[in-house]
Formats: C-alpha cells, structure tokens, sequence
C-alpha cells in the first residue's frame, strides 16, 4: 500500500498556514508536533457535550467524561501493549513522569551509596531530576559514554552495572542525536543483574511501534504533545508489581480510598498516582490521536520517516560546510547539524524567513552540545506528514543562506 | 531569497560578524566579565580598561551568532573613548531601539548602532543584541563576574 501522505497533509489544518507569506514547513516535529483535526474535534466535542469532572459524580456528564477518560486510557495501553490499564498512569509530561518516579520509586529504593546509570545523550529532564535525587540520598550518577557517531559504548556500559547499581534510565531515541538506543540488550544487561530499567520514550513513541512487554522495560515514559496530542497530558507506564510496591506521589482528591485527620487510606493503581483533577480533555485528545495514529500504522509512519531521514541526510552530505551531529547507524527522523562559521540561530531566523520552522540551540542537552564542543546546532526533525519536497526547501533555503553570509 | 531579513541582516552585521572588531584577550584589563545568554550558548568575555571615569579601551573574545558578534564587535568600537556615564547612557538608549518601546526611535543618537535596530521585529533575537550591552553594565558597576540574559 502506497502511503497516503496528501490524506494526511490534510487532516492538520495548520499545514495551511503561510508564514511570513510562504508556505509553512514544518520542522520542528522532535519539540512538539502539530495536531490531526480529529484530535482537534475530540476537544470542541468534548466541551460542547460532555464535559464534566470525571469519578466524581452520577450525574450523565460525569459519567460520559469519565467513560471517555477511562476509554483512552485503554487506548494507552494496547497502543503500547501493556498488561494491564493499571499500568497506565496519566501525569502532565515526560518530565513529570521521570519526577514521579525519582519521588517515589527512587526515594523508597535508593539509598547512600547507591548508583543510577544515565547515557551522555540523555535530556536534561533524565539527568536533573537523578541529579536532585543523589544529591539527597547520597547515591551516585553514573554516565555511560557515546562514541562520536553518537552510539552508546556497550562494553562500558555494561562495566557500569554492578551491585550497587539501582536503576538505569536511558533514552530510547535521542531527541538531540536521533540516535536510537538497543533498548532490548540494555535492559538484558540490566536484568541480568535484578536492575530496573525506566525508558525515556518521548521522542521514540511517535516514531515506531512500541510493545513494552516485548521489550520488558520496568518504566516507559512520554509526553502526549509530541505524539500529536494535546498539551498537558503524558503517560508514566510501569510494570504493575513495581508500581503497587511504590508510595504514592502526590496527595490529594482521587488518589485515596478514605480519609480521616488520622489517617488516610490510598486508592489502587492507576488512581495512586493521579492527585487531582487530570488533564480531562487532554487525556481524551491523547485517545483521539492513537486512534489516528493506528488508522494510518506505526509500522508505516516508521518507514515512511526513515525515507524522510535517508533523503535529508543524502542532500546534506552534499553540502559543503555542513556537518551532521549524530550519525548512529540506528537513528530516527533527526537531522541535527552544523554549518562552518554560521551560528544555527541565525540559521534559525533566516529559515524561518522562508517559512521553515527548525529547532536551534541546545535541545535541552547541553551535555551532548559539550561532547561536540558546539554551543549549539540546528535541528530538522520528521513527522508523519512530512514530504521529499519540503526537504528540497529546506536545503536550499541552506545553501542560499550559506551563499548570503559568504 | 531573504528579503524580507534586509533590516535585520544588513552588510554592516555581515562584516562585523566575518571579521570581529577588538576581538583579543586584553593584558592589564581593569574589568573582566562573562556574558552569557543560555538560551542559545552565546557566549562572550568583555575587557576593559579604565583611566578614572574614561574607557581608553574594550576587547572580547567569545562565540555567538551574527547579531551578537556584530554587537558586541561595534560596542567595543563605539565605547572607546566614552566617559563610563555616556556609556551607559548609550546602553539605555540601545535598549529602547532594540526592544522598540519608545515612540520616537533616537536611531541617530546611537550612531552605527543604528543597523541592529531591526531586531526589535524578532523578539527571539533581541537578547542577541543586547548581550553585550548587559555585560558591559555589569562591568561598569563592578559588580559581578559572569551575568546571563536569563
Ligand atoms: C528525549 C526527551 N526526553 C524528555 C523530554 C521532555 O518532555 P516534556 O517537555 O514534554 O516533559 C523531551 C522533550 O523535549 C525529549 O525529547
């Protein structure tokens, strides 16, 4: 089956948008990415006829709100293939999520002395909230290195594990490098020696299928906005057994059973960890855009990007000046880089003039900005509907520009 | 193909970038301090020195993009010679016509400044041209070793 991209292109009414007079084309898909209408319909038509707090009341809103609520949650869970809907926690992003468990999991479990294994590739929100957490405890922040290409250092990832060894959370692909992670050994490795494993996926999940029983991770992370979901609205997934032995994060309305000033009792899974009135509408568009996702198919999104990637990154090697940062042979629809002499804000704000929105600085990822010795680099990330065509626009906007700056 | 980018990315900004002015480490400096704008990585270090309230010289070294470079590269040139007091007041008056708040621009009372006037139309930009300036008030003041933009 051909991919049907003009389908697509016209199912995200901001495609039509003319930036400064041009086209827009739109680039910046690894920060967030556009919206389908129907994700944008399942808001207007939430708030049009059925919104209401959701496990509160009887009254037929409620019930229709915490139907539709409940309803993506299951949504969640066989899109990632979970267990069990138990397993699905609603949180504001992945940031949020990684917070939660360094809270909760990391407070209950890791102690003076204990060690937390990171890449060098990690976003910031993996390093800081480990980072604030060690420096609590006493533990201690272990980075496994990278080579140039951008590629983890296996044999010295694997010398890290040890006894001491409580956790290890990686990026599943890299939102600065593209660089996709062998998730499967890392968390063999980990195994092997009774280590939990927690997965950024924010940048993998709208890229590729993911099957967290088939992959086995303890935790699998991400944000709804970059999955073509609204806003406010992530998913924190854990293997249930974990998630029940964990102490709930925040207190509040919805996470108890019952309270008395004495003592309160907690509710179960999923509801422990969701204090609070949810992100409702956003939980119900992140449902709306699985169910997108899943008319059009991981498998061929996947492929149809990595034609994207192969294309950009064959037009940039033919650049002069032009260096690619991260090139893993396993890599997802990222094309960072540099131009020789030429700061990417300024790259930035020239493309931008010819309706190109990229992404330049330092990704949240100054770590990885330092191992290049580059303060910053320009970022062209792909989505699902991105074209051959838009790249072509996007490279010569590149060249012109080179020629401008002379 | 950019021109709609002819009032921010004008030649005198091409030249100031490809070949910075005073762009040298100082000896003897009698101020040193660090800018730095984390939003973007730039990243500058100003020198100056000092003869009572004059400014007899100014120098940087450091990496940023065409804005900043161009900026801070036409300070170093225009501070020279300044009294410390007309040099902040060259900072106030470089402040409005980048962020565009007063009426009338005063673009003649800045002189070649004038010609980073523009980016008051790029609000993501405007720290770029004004790295400099906030790290030279810094120095002035003597009151720190490193300011950011943030
Ligand atoms: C790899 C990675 N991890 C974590 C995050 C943080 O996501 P959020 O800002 O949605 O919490 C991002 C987003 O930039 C990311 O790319």
């Amino acid at each position: 089956m051909t991919y049907p991209i003009e389908k697509i292109r016209a199912d995200f009414p901001i495609l039509n948008e003319k930036i400064r007079n041009k086209p827009l084309v739109y680039l910046d898909n690894a920060a967030s990415c556009q919206k389908p209408q129907a994700v944008i319909d399942s808001l207007v038509h939430l708030y049009s006829h059925d919104y209401a707090n959701v496990h509160r009341g009887v009254h037929t809103l409620s019930v229709r709100s915490t139907d539709l609520f409940e309803a993506a949650r299951e949504k969640v869970k066989s899109f990632i293939n979970a267990q069990s809907e138990k397993e699905i926690i609603f949180v504001r992003g992945t940031t949020d999520a990684i917070n939660l468990i360094a809270q909760t999991y990391g407070k209950a479990n890791i102690h003076a002395g204990d060690e937390i294994i990171i890449t060098a590739m990690e976003h910031h929100s993996n390093i800081v909230p480990w980072q604030m957490l060690c420096e609590e405890k006493g533990a201690i922040l272990k980075v496994a290195p990278m080579n140039l290409a951008g590629e983890l250092l296996m044999p010295e990832f694997e010398a890290l594990l040890n006894a001491k060894t409580k956790l290890v959370t990686v990026v599943h692909m890299s939102n600065a490098l593209g660089t996709i992670n062998p998730v499967e050994k890392i968390i063999e490795l980990a195994h092997a020696q009774n280590i939990p494993v927690l997965l950024d996926g924010a940048q993998a999940i709208p890229h590729m299928p993911v099957d967290v029983q088939a992959l086995d991770c303890d935790f699998y992370v991400f944000s709804g906005h970059k999955l073509y979901a609204p806003t406010g609205v992530g998913v924190l997934y854990g293997k249930q057994a974990l998630l029940e032995a964990m102490p709930p994060y925040q207190g509040g309305g919805d996470m108890i059973r019952t309270v008395t000033f004495e003592k309160s009792t907690y509710a179960g899974l999923p509801h422990k960890f969701e204090a609070g009135t949810p992100s409702i509408a956003e939980v119900i568009g992140l449902g709306a855009a699985i169910d997108y996702l899943n008319s059009i198919g991981m498998e061929a999104i996947a492929a149809h990007e990595a034609e994207l990637l192969a294309y950009a990154t064959e037009q940039a090697l033919q650049i002069d000046g032009l260096k690619i940062i991260g090139e893993a042979k396993e890599k997802g629809g990222i094309l960072s880089f540099t131009l020789h002499k030429i700061h990417p804000h300024d790259i930035g704000t020239m493309l931008d003039s010819l309706g190109i929105a990229i992404r330049a600085g330092h990704h949240c990822a100054m770590p990885v900005m330092d191992f290049y010795k580059v303060p910053a680099t320009a970022r062209a990330s792909f989505a699902m509907y991105n074209t051959k065509a838009e790249i072509d626009v996007l490279m010569s906007g590149i060249r012109n520009l080179i020629e401008m700056f002379g | 193909m950019f021109e709609d980018l002819r009032d921010l990315y004008q030649e005198v900004i091409f030249d100031h970038n490809r070949n910075p002015r005073n762009f040298h480490v100082m000896e003897n400096y009698d101020r040193m301090v660090e800018g730095f704008n984390p939003l973007c990585g730039d990243r500058l270090t100003l020198f100056l020195k000092l003869d009572g309230e004059t400014i007899t010289d100014a120098s940087f070294q450091g990496s940023g993009c065409a804005i900043s470079t161009a900026s801070v590269s036409l300070m170093t040139e225009i501070i020279k010679g300044k009294t410390q007091a007309e040099a902040e007041e060259l900072f106030h008056t470089f402040h409005k016509i980048t962020t565009g708040k007063s009426e009338d621009l005063q673009l003649e009372a800045v002189g070649k400044l004038a010609v980073l006037a523009g980016v008051r139309e790029y609000p993501a930009r405007v720290k770029c041209a004004t790295l400099a300036w906030h790290t030279l008030d810094a120095a002035l003041k003597n009151e720190q070793q490193s300011i950011s933009t943030e």
